[in-house]
């Protein structure tokens, strides 16, 4: 294996300094001359035409700089298909943008936009995703006729996935040795819920050139898709240290539409800060997944056809669902070797809060349904759900249908070892004991195990461009609009840069994230962080390395081709005694640039098994998660404690607890969310950490110099159908809906009364 | 403000004194302004992060006189006299030598988005200072009043329990 200086080792963050003192600057802590602040008046009702708005009141308050409704907000639109003002006629969910109001203090803003006086026509709402498919069902969008979106993802392309279809389900049929059916519901929307609530500060430098400085995890993408859709001239966009995100900043017009419609209107920079009732209750939640399938199965575990239907609720709005949607349908084939494949989807709109883009991205959502249906079949043919998912994960030369609808074939690496090497570090072949049966019991509690798979190709989604400037001095800029979400990528990058120009680490620092200065960058989601973002920056520095290898090459009078550099000095191969520093040959003024550009590459999906072990008392129905072991194989770890973190990320940002404690809760009678709080909204405290471990294999991977693929991204999502199956086995009862929560355990042990699916 | 009362507020922030004046408006403490709202806006001591604003995730916390509090939930009006360290002020403030506690976290990366951190970082300083060789449950138990939604939770026990009995609670 190589040994290198960097990669793979671990080294602080270069951030590190500034997040343990305090000075990390987040969007929240920055001020700007003459700044209003924002505030947003929301709907109490579910559903309604706005009869009248009177801002009045509002507009008398001293200290109050604008106030904008649905009659003088810009006609700017978002979601996908594009069909979301920034404030509408009408209202679609409790908590609809209604009124904006900009004002000079915090304070002054929200006694602002409770002076504006609303009449509401109330009309009938409706929540559950087939009563809304009903006729007769309550309409939301005059466009989408029976609350159906037409498929489509414009960006992936004209032949965007939306479904599954290919094959032949009824040969399928012929060739199996037993068809199950199913159903499994994944549609307690959880909230990724980063502690840091949406926020953004929107600045006009004319009319028709805007700044924005926002908490977004792909600010860059912000310039790209918004620009045009405000109809802006100049875009500049500045992205800040990202709170948490989980997925849910990345698209981001949610909070910058009214911030920079404010601050147009009140000709002041405007700062909108979501608080947190706000961030629980109108903002990204993940999509409603419900899933009828049938699937066909031989005695083997060889799975002959999948046929189903995909309900997907994506509430009062399509943030990105299509998206979502093409995602997921590429990512079960990954999971799911399968020559006969039906499975359709349908994205419908209901009245609660939107969806949008989350971590698992439409995969998780898709899987933790699918899974389960499945293990139905697993039991039926007495197979261990390991070999069931060691034989039908996606292997090189295997091919599956991506996002952009295309055939791609795999040529990444067979993770049969790293699911072996899990489950052996698990004790699985101890714990297993067959399906729907304890792995222990003492007393009243039952042990019970379970395991969960994932994966995803988007690691090499998209575009990224990087450039790298050498300067005489020895150091290095790259030029990138990443922005730091958590993930120590922007330190990871200066490593990759380090490791090629064998320089110190001290010496390798990133540009600002500001769209002024840094060539396009798509952002850090799908785990593309490592290869796609980390391609783009090792091509530059490679370039930059040519550059300076042909401007010192005269100084020895030698090819450009046998000159090595190390710690900033240049010498001919094997002759490091005669070495030069880069200033020599570039003189003071010369710096090199470098450039590199990634192109999508969707033939190496990545892989997350999740095995858990679950303790679950029957008397009181409390499901416990006693341990956690996740296997990957990474190629090369980049930063060993940052991949690390990643993994552990696995119970947090709406994953394994997801099936455990983590909802939101609507009342349908109101058409409120119940528990829009951070006490309310159940989340693990230190005090109840599952024991957790991680096998990381790294068997060198097909993508860039370092042999290496993200896995972040798809550390959430094989978890919630592991602890699914665990809690099934524990209880000896086949579970189907999320989460397991005390009510629902005991009702499916008889011991309170009630059908599955009431509350 | 009522007749007769004080007409500022007295308190020690990071070893630095303050009379603050009350009342309504720029500069001043109002009545219903919490002490991460004084810190943040009147003091510009940004470090210390509010994320819920109502005593659930512990963004918030400062030491009080040496013990972990919730600023978002305590009225500045209620602080006179108290002494309170932020997160800015565990560094040495002539070397700006990191205090050991900060220090075991950037050796352990126990943090991702960080936003967490500061939070975390003065809950465990007040646990050390009352405990300076806490067993791991006593880390956990301790700490259990910190939102991180990231999952440092491991890394942070292993950077806290690292500090313990080397000065981290000094």
């Amino acid at each position: 294996m190589t040994e290198f200086r960097y990669i793979g080792k671990p080294t602080p963050r270069k951030d590190a300094r500034d997040i343990v003192t305090g000075r990390l600057p987040f969007l929240g802590d920055m001020v700007l001359p003459g700044m209003l602040h924002g505030r947003i008046l929301r709907s109490s009702v579910p559903h309604a035409l706005i009869r009248s708005i009177d801002t009045a009141g509002a507009l008398a308050l001293p200290g109050v700089k604008a106030v904008l409704t649905c009659e003088n907000v810009p006609d700017w639109m978002g979601g996908i298909p594009k069909h979301v003002r920034v404030l509408d006629r009408k209202v679609r969910y409790v908590g609809d943008p209604v009124a904006l109001v900009a004002a000079e203090t915090e304070d002054v803003a929200e006694e602002a936009a409770a002076l504006v006086r609303v009449e509401y026509e109330p009309l009938p709402a409706v929540y559950d995703v087939e009563e809304a498919l009903a006729p007769g069902a309550p309409q939301l969008y005059e466009e989408f006729p029976g609350n159906v979106y037409p498929p489509g993802m414009p960006a992936f392309g004209p032949r965007a996935l939306h479904e599954i279809v290919y094959g032949d389900v009824e040969r399928g049929r012929r060739e199996a040795d037993f068809v199950v059916a199913g159903e499994c519901a994944y549609e307690s929307i959880p909230n990724p819920l980063p502690p840091e609530a949406p926020s953004v500060i929107a600045a006009w430098e004319d009319e028709d050139t805007v700044c924005v400085w926002s908490a977004s995890q792909g600010p860059h993408m912000l310039k790209v898709s918004l620009a045009r859709r405000m109809g802006a001239a100049g875009f500049r966009s500045v992205g800040a240290p990202v709170g948490g995100s989980y997925g849910s900043k990345y698209m981001s017009w949610q909070f910058v539409f009214p911030a920079a419609a404010l601050a147009r209107a009140a000709k002041a920079p405007v700062k909108l800060c979501f608080g947190k009732a706000e961030h629980l209750a109108a903002f990204t939640v993940r999509i409603g997944s419900r899933l009828r399938a049938e699937v066909g199965m031989k005695k083997d575990g060889t799975v002959t056809f999948v046929s189903g239907d995909w309900l997907v609720n994506t509430g009062a709005f399509s943030e990105i669902t299509p998206g979502m949607v093409a995602v997921g349908c590429g990512e079960a084939q990954l999971a799911v070797r399968c020559a006969n494949w039906d499975l359709r989807s349908r994205v419908v709109c209901t009245n609660r809060t939107p969806s949008g883009q989350v971590r698992g991205f439409g995969g998780q959502e898709l899987k933790c349904a699918l899974l389960p249906i499945l293990a139905a079949g697993m039991e039926k043919a007495g197979i261990d759900p390991v070999d069931f998912l060691k034989r039908n994960y996606v292997k090189p030369g295997d091919g599956y249908y991506w996002r952009d609808g295309n055939w791609w074939v795999c040529r990444g690496t067979d993770y049969a070892r790293a699911m072996d090497e899990g489950a052996a570090r698990f004790g699985w072949k101890e714990k297993w004991k067959g399906w729907l049966v304890p792995s222990a019991a003492e007393g009243a509690r039952r042990r019970g195990v379970g395991v969960g798979v994932h994966g995803n190709a988007d690691v090499g989604e998209d575009v990224s461009e990087a450039f790298v400037r050498l300067d005489p001095d020895g150091t290095a800029t790259v030029y990138s609009g990443l922005a730091e979400h958590g993930t120590g990528q922007r330190t990871n990058i200066c490593k990759m840069v380090a490791e090629v120009l064998q320089i110190p680490l001290e010496r390798v620092s990133v540009t600002p994230c500001d769209t002024s200065v840094n060539p396009f960058e798509f952002g850090p989601v799908g785990s593309r962080g490592t290869y796609a973002i980390g391609g783009a920056v090792i091509a530059a520095a490679e370039d930059a390395l040519r550059q300076l290898f042909a401007a010192m090459a005269p100084r020895f009078g030698v090819s450009p081709g046998e000159l090595e550099t190390r710690e900033g000095l240049v010498y001919v191969r094997g002759r490091p005694e005669e070495a030069l520093p880069w200033v020599t040959g570039l003189r003071y003024y010369g710096a090199c640039l470098g450039r590199g550009r990634f192109r999508p590459d969707f033939t190496l999906p990545n892989f997350m098994m999740i095995f858990t072990e679950v303790e679950v008392d029957t008397e009181t129905g409390k499901a416990d998660l006693v341990r956690v072991v996740g296997a990957t194989d990474v190629g090369q770890v980049i930063d060993p404690p940052g991949l690390i973190n990643q993994l552990n990320g696995c119970l947090g940002s709406a994953g394994i607890d997801t099936a455990l404690c983590e909802e939101t809760v609507m009342d349908t009678r109101l058409g409120r969310i119940m528990n829009a709080n951070l006490i309310d909204y159940k989340w693990r405290t230190f005090a109840e950490l599952p024991a957790m471990e991680h096998v990381v294999l790294e068997t060198p991977l097909p993508s860039h110099r370092f042999h290496a693929v993200g896995v972040g991204e798809i550390a959430t999502a094989p978890g919630p159908s592991a602890v699914l199956m665990a809690v099934s086995n524990a209880i000896g009862v086949r579970m189907a809906e999320y989460p397991l929560t005390p009510d629902r355990i005991l009702r499916a042990l008889g011991r309170i009364a009630g059908k599955e699916g009431e509350r | 403000m009522a007749a007769g009362e004080p007409v500022s507020i007295k308190l020690r922030v990071n070893g630095r004194s303050y009379s603050l004046p009350r009342g309504d408006g720029p500069g001043r403490v109002g009545t219903g302004d919490t002490l991460a709202h004084t810190l943040r806006e009147g003091l510009g001591l940004t470090g210390t992060k509010i994320s819920c604003d109502h005593g659930a995730c512990g963004s918030c916390t400062v030491l009080m006189d040496g013990r972990a509090v919730l600023s978002c939930l305590l009225l500045t009006v209620e602080c006179e006299g108290r002494e309170i360290t932020t997160i800015e002020g565990l560094a040495d403030p002539a070397t700006g030598a990191l205090d050991p506690l900060q220090q075991s976290f950037v050796d352990h990366t126990a943090f991702q988005c960080g936003f967490c951190t500061p939070g975390i970082i003065m809950s465990a300083k007040a646990l050390l200072a009352a405990n300076p060789s806490p067993v791991r449950e006593e880390v956990l138990e301790a700490l259990s009043g910190n939102f991180c939604r990231c999952m440092s939770h491991y890394h942070v026990v292993d950077a806290v329990l690292a500090a313990s009995g080397k000065g981290g609670g000094r």
